[in-house]
């Protein structure tokens, strides 16, 4: 059984570490399996560079099947690649054409410096979960799941919320480097349940004080987040995260 | 002659735990802050056990080798998690989930802790609900329960096709603040390198820096391993890429013991694989099998037709279509276990029945034509859209048309190292909890057993074991390791390892070693194993792991990153693994749960079970590297079942 | 409170308050203007309202300060905004991601503010300092404001410069208020996944009126008139 192939040029940056200088490079591949992955591309072309002694393209990708978020590449000029609601390793070759010239890129945001290669750091975002993203529960003493009934529609727009996997396309696509669909997903998610809901405008406000300081850019509304995010997570929650944080003000 | 002692409480077993937290010795407030506990892996287990433990008051260290705690492969879990909440009132009890996943597990478990997993499974649901777990429910606004593999009763809690996911970010959510209240240290893009054995006992570990490439020394009062599972040591499995069995396999050369390694389970429902440079298999949840039909033609011609591409599964009128699972289990059909459903489909695939278009033919179809009749589109794209869209991303078919293709693959592994049932390894102080360890699931696990094995460990079991061992350790004062010369002799050991591999300087990347060893294992420790081939094995993988010392290349250098070096030292061993888990396959003469071997089946194909002789967990000592681990034997009683050959025909 | 202001929604929030009074003013103005389709008299009478008006007078400050604040709002958000991205991408593809006025907003908004500038020179100051012929409406003294406007707009070559240059301002001004109307509400929060699509058109719709509302006078003078 043949399956269809196509060569193709790659155009990658590759930086020896935080403190260097990156370049792009070029090079090429003949009879890709348009079936297979993006990052499996990547991987017969690192497969090839190691034969020929040459460093492997350093990227970040774990599980492979688009849930972990490890995976951040900015594609021909998209996070994650030409196509909707998928993570980089969910991207396949099928969506090139023959001959065609791919450009990788690093996520570029001022918040998650390179590491080497395609690789970037994203502890920032490790941060701002800490200064809130959670219910202030501890193991044990809790009542029974079903002591509280929540409506089914908040439980839904919750989970459309809490699908975010933390990979970083919506701040990499904003032309502000803004982080604001990422908070917004958590404080979403958290207010929109009555667990969450008792710490609600502490958290929006910790969260919100976090992610200002560690540099993100300043939301203006463009919705390219909402586009390129993987799990298609509404701007509704930033609304939500936004009038979180107002009243939260207004309160105190 | 044997060393293991499982610690299993006296008294009935429905009082066990409840005896045993009622005697435990507890660590006292004060003391807990001189405390130093090492938590390795940040999934379901590690970092559930990460928050409860600083929490109660420790200080936590905890490693992962991703950038975050929330990239940990618990996240892929697609179906749900298990608890005999009973909310459906269809009779669902503890004693009804516990000898479900006893009798699931080929009867190959320890009794009193799969009990004690039954026993705590409704007090994770509880927990998950009050982190903000944003579960499935009803209009009523009550929790929605969905039924899967192996049980007659619904009793699955679930958030969408992405449980594992909300789970573990409930998890990390509780370590999140506990690292921001500085309870927890976290070392991100950390790798455990080995484990250090002071006195004989773990005093902690050595690990590198995946960044910077430091070897550096962590001192604790002890060690929790939740590193997961083994699977890919099959190079192609749902696993993660970087899914490693390294820590397990340095506490094993350490001297803990490894359980059942042979025990591996092979999920049915995964996409099939489609060429060489396949780097990993992607799961389709086993609630598909739920409004899923699985089948293949009936007639050999027609799966040929289909396997040259000159017929389309929807052409096959439904009188020509083998249902084999609802034709050879009736009670249980298409929900029957996953170890039954994968031998069912490599039965008709090597029979030739198979569907995919390659050289092996292996393909099942799961189809949902008839659930959409019967329910609509709508409905099953509310249950399962996410999953057929990320079907239809992989394979570029759409699977509300043309059934999807599925196959059989390496999912999880229910051995590991041996644990009490404190979840401590034979190493004192060093505990395993998890899929790391053995303990819960036998020869075989149920589906949505895995999260509740890993937060019960996580969040209910060894925060409170661990102090039974920890109360004896408030005497000893936190050291720095730089002082401790079994410290300086582990990182001399690691760093030597480690140039040991950088200097091979061959010309074959460790995937090529990986991609080989997965063949070997696939083809003779698979699925289906016979002792003929597990011999064969066992000098194949000897041979591979000569040559990978002879014949490896690693460019680049140790002190940055470098993911052909991390990769290199995972597939070392990788190489060593393989081989415990033939020698343990061949040791075990009778066909259980994910473990079948061909000598030992009934004129049916089914598992033949050998009770009078095999009834026991195998725990392997390593006796050093060129020698044959030693076999030792944890006999398992059952005091309150009913030791029966599974059968899943008739109810 | 500083926090609060200083914070990334606090700033936007800013620009969002002042920029939902600049389009309250725009509707204002745009009502005064249509005035000058109903003739000379018609057109200075509004004027001369407007120019006696105490409210009107009171709140021309005000108008004035909310321009400066939502100008210096929007370079200091923008000037933060480009900071955040030391390194550029070398190539950037958004055009499915998200609408052009969005991403041009500083520009839009720079482009209508050079445009402002003009038309203050040309109209307000004038008005305000400058020296017009007077006209008797209805017995009242007032300045000829009509004049003023049809003269700027009819004189020869000169006045369909003046016209394209205004009505490409108002485009400007139409694609800023196109991004502009539901991001205000956005920034509030008073907005979900039923209230954007909404939003969205009422904006579209408010960001029509007032381009093709302020184009019809140059065009009224250049063609109709």
């Amino acid at each position: 059984m043949a399956h269809k192939t196509i060569n193709i040029k790659l155009k990658v940056w590759r930086q020896k570490d935080a403190k260097s200088k990156g370049a792009f490079e070029t090079y090429e591949l003949k009879n890709i399996s348009v079936d297979s992955s993006f990052l499996e591309m990547l991987d017969v072309l690192n497969e090839k560079l190691v034969s020929e002694n040459k460093e492997p393209i350093a990227y970040d990708h774990d599980c492979r099947e688009g849930i972990c978020g490890m995976c951040s590449l900015f594609i021909n000029g998209r996070a994650h690649g030409p196509d909707d609601l998928i993570t980089t390793c969910q991207l396949h070759m099928r969506k090139f054409s023959d001959g065609e010239t791919i450009v990788i890129e690093p996520w570029r945001v001022g918040s998650f410096p390179v590491i080497k290669d395609l690789m970037v750091d994203r502890t920032a975002y490790e941060k701002i979960m800490q200064a809130g993203g959670f219910v202030s529960v501890s193991t044990g003493g809790v009542p029974d799941a079903n002591a509280i009934p929540i409506p089914k529609e908040d439980a839904d727009e919750a989970m459309d919320a809490a699908a975010c996997i933390g990979c970083g396309a919506c701040v990499a696509t904003c032309k502000n480097s803004s982080a604001m669909l990422f908070v917004a997903a958590k404080v979403s998610q958290l207010a929109l349940l009555p667990q969450g809901k008792v710490e609600a405008s502490r958290r929006a406000k910790n969260m919100i004080a976090k992610m200002d300081e560690l540099g993100f850019g300043n939301c203006s509304n463009t919705g390219a987040c909402e586009m390129e995010c993987p799990k298609g997570i509404s701007l509704a929650h930033i609304a939500r995260l936004n009038r979180e944080f107002l009243t939260a003000n207004i309160k105190s | 002659m044997t060393k293991l002692d499982s610690k299993v409480p006296k008294g009935k077993l429905k009082d066990k735990w409840s005896n045993y937290k009622a005697h435990q010795n507890l660590v006292n407030p004060a003391n807990k802050r001189k405390i130093d506990v090492i938590v390795v892996g940040t999934g379901l287990a590690g970092g559930a056990a990460a928050a409860s433990l600083a929490e109660m008051g420790f200080k936590v260290k905890a490693f992962c080798y991703q950038d975050s705690p929330r990239r940990a492969h618990s996240i892929a879990a697609q179906g749900g998690i298990n608890a005999a909440k009973n909310y459906p009132n269809d009779g669902d009890t503890i004693y009804r989930l516990f000898y479900d996943t006893i009798k699931g597990g080929d009867y190959r478990s320890r009794e009193a802790n799969v009990y004690r997993l039954a026993e705590v499974s409704n007090a994770i649901i509880d927990q998950a609900v009050a982190q903000g777990v944003p579960f499935a429910r009803e209009y009523s606004g009550y929790l929605d329960n969905r039924s899967f593999g192996g049980a007659l009763v619904s009793r699955t809690f679930y958030a969408r096709g992405q449980t594992g996911q909300q789970l573990l970010l409930g998890a990390y959510s509780a370590l999140s603040r506990q690292i921001g209240l500085g309870n927890v240290e976290m070392h991100n893009r950390t790798e455990l390198m080995d484990i250090v054995i002071v006195d004989g006992k773990a005093r902690g570990i050595v690990t590198r820096n995946l960044i910077t490439g430091e070897i550096k020394s962590h001192f604790g009062h002890a060690v929790v391993l939740a590193t997961g599972g083994y699977g890919n040591v099959f190079y192609l499995s749902t696993n993660a890429m970087g899914s490693n069995g390294s820590a397990v396999w340095k506490a094993y050369k350490r001297g803990a013991f490894f359980a059942n390694p042979a025990f591996v389970q092979i999920h049915p429902t995964c996409i099939p694989r489609h060429g060489e440079f396949q780097s990993k298999l992607t799961l389709m949840s086993e609630s598909l099998r739920n409004d899923g039909r699985i089948w293949v033609p009936k007639k050999k011609e027609d799966a040929e037709a289909i396997r040259a591409g000159k017929m389309r599964p929807e052409d096959i009128p439904d009188e020509d279509r083998d249902f084999y699972l609802e034709r050879r289990y009736p009670a249980f059909g298409n929900l029957v276990p996953r170890d039954v459903a994968s031998r069912a489909a490599k039965e008709r695939t090597d029979n030739g029945f198979g569907i995919e278009k390659n050289e092996s033919g292996e393909g099942v179809y799961l189809d949902f034509k008839y659930a959409i009749e019967r329910l609509g589109k709508d409905v099953i794209e509310a249950r399962y859209g996410n999953l057929f869209q990320m079907y239809e991303k992989i394979t570029d078919e759409n699977p509300y048309e043309t059934p999807m293709r599925i196959y059989p693959t390496i999912h999880y592994t229910m051995g590991g190292l041996w644990v009490d049932y404190e979840l401590q390894s034979t190493i004192p102080g060093l505990f395993v909890t998890g899929e790391a360890n053995f303990s819960d699931h036998g020869a075989n696990r149920l589906g949505a057993s895995a999260l509740m094995q890993g937060l019960a460990d996580g969040y209910f079991v060894l925060p409170y074991t661990i102090q039974n061992y920890l109360a004896y350790e408030i005497t000893n004062p936190r050291k720095n390791p730089a002082e401790l010369e079994e410290f300086k002799k582990a990182e001399e050991g690691v760093k030597s390892q480690i140039n040991r591999l950088m200097s091979v300087k061959g010309n074959k990347s460790a995937d090529y070693y990986h991609r080989e060893l997965g063949k070997i294992l696939w083809d003779k420790v698979g699925m289906a194993r016979n002792e003929k081939g597990l011999k064969e094995a066992i000098e194949e993988i000897k041979a591979l792991r000569k040559e990978f010392w002879e014949n490896l290349h690693i460019p680049g250098n140790t002190n940055t990153v470098n993911p052909e070096l991390e990769k290199a030292n995972r597939v070392a061993d990788f190489l060593e693994l393989g081989e415990l888990m033939a020698y343990d396959a061949l040791s075990r003469n009778e066909s259980c749960g994910g473990h079948f071997r061909e000598e030992y089946a009934t004129e049916e194909g089914e598992a033949m079970r050998r009770d009078d002789e095999y009834m026991y967990v195998a725990a392997w000592e390593y006796k050093g590297d060129d020698k044959e681990p030693e076999l030792h034997k944890e006999p398992l009683e059952y005091e309150e079942i009913e030791v029966k050959t599974r059968n899943y025909k008739t109810a | 409170m500083s926090n609060f202001i200083n914070s990334s929604i606090g700033k936007k929030l800013i620009m969002s308050i002042s920029g939902l009074f600049l389009i309250m003013f725009l509707l204002v103005h745009l009502t005064a203007n249509l005035f000058l389709l109903g003739g000379s008299d018609a057109f200075n009478l509004s004027a001369h309202f407007m120019d006696t008006n105490p409210l009107i007078q009171i709140m021309q400050p005000v108008l004035a300060l909310g321009f400066f604040i939502h100008i210096l709002y929007g370079i200091i958000i923008e000037l933060q905004n480009r900071a955040s991205r030391p390194v550029n991408y070398a190539k950037v593809n958004q055009k499915d991601a998200s609408t052009w006025a969005s991403r041009n907003m500083i520009w839009l908004g720079l482009f209508v503010f050079a445009f402002l500038v003009t038309h203050i020179i040309n109209f307000f100051w004038v008005l305000k300092f400058g020296e017009l012929e007077t006209v008797f409406v209805d017995g009242e003294q007032m300045e000829n404001s009509y004049a003023l406007v049809s003269g700027l707009f009819m004189n020869g070559t000169t006045g369909i410069i003046y016209s394209v240059a205004y009505i490409i301002g108002f485009i400007a001004l139409g694609l800023h208020l196109h991004h502009a109307f539901w991001s205000a509400f956005q920034t509030i929060g008073w907005s979900n996944i039923k209230w954007r699509k909404r939003l969205t058109i009422i904006g579209d719709i408010y960001a029509i009126i007032i381009a093709v509302g302020f184009s019809i006078i140059p065009i009224y003078f250049l063609f109709i008139n």
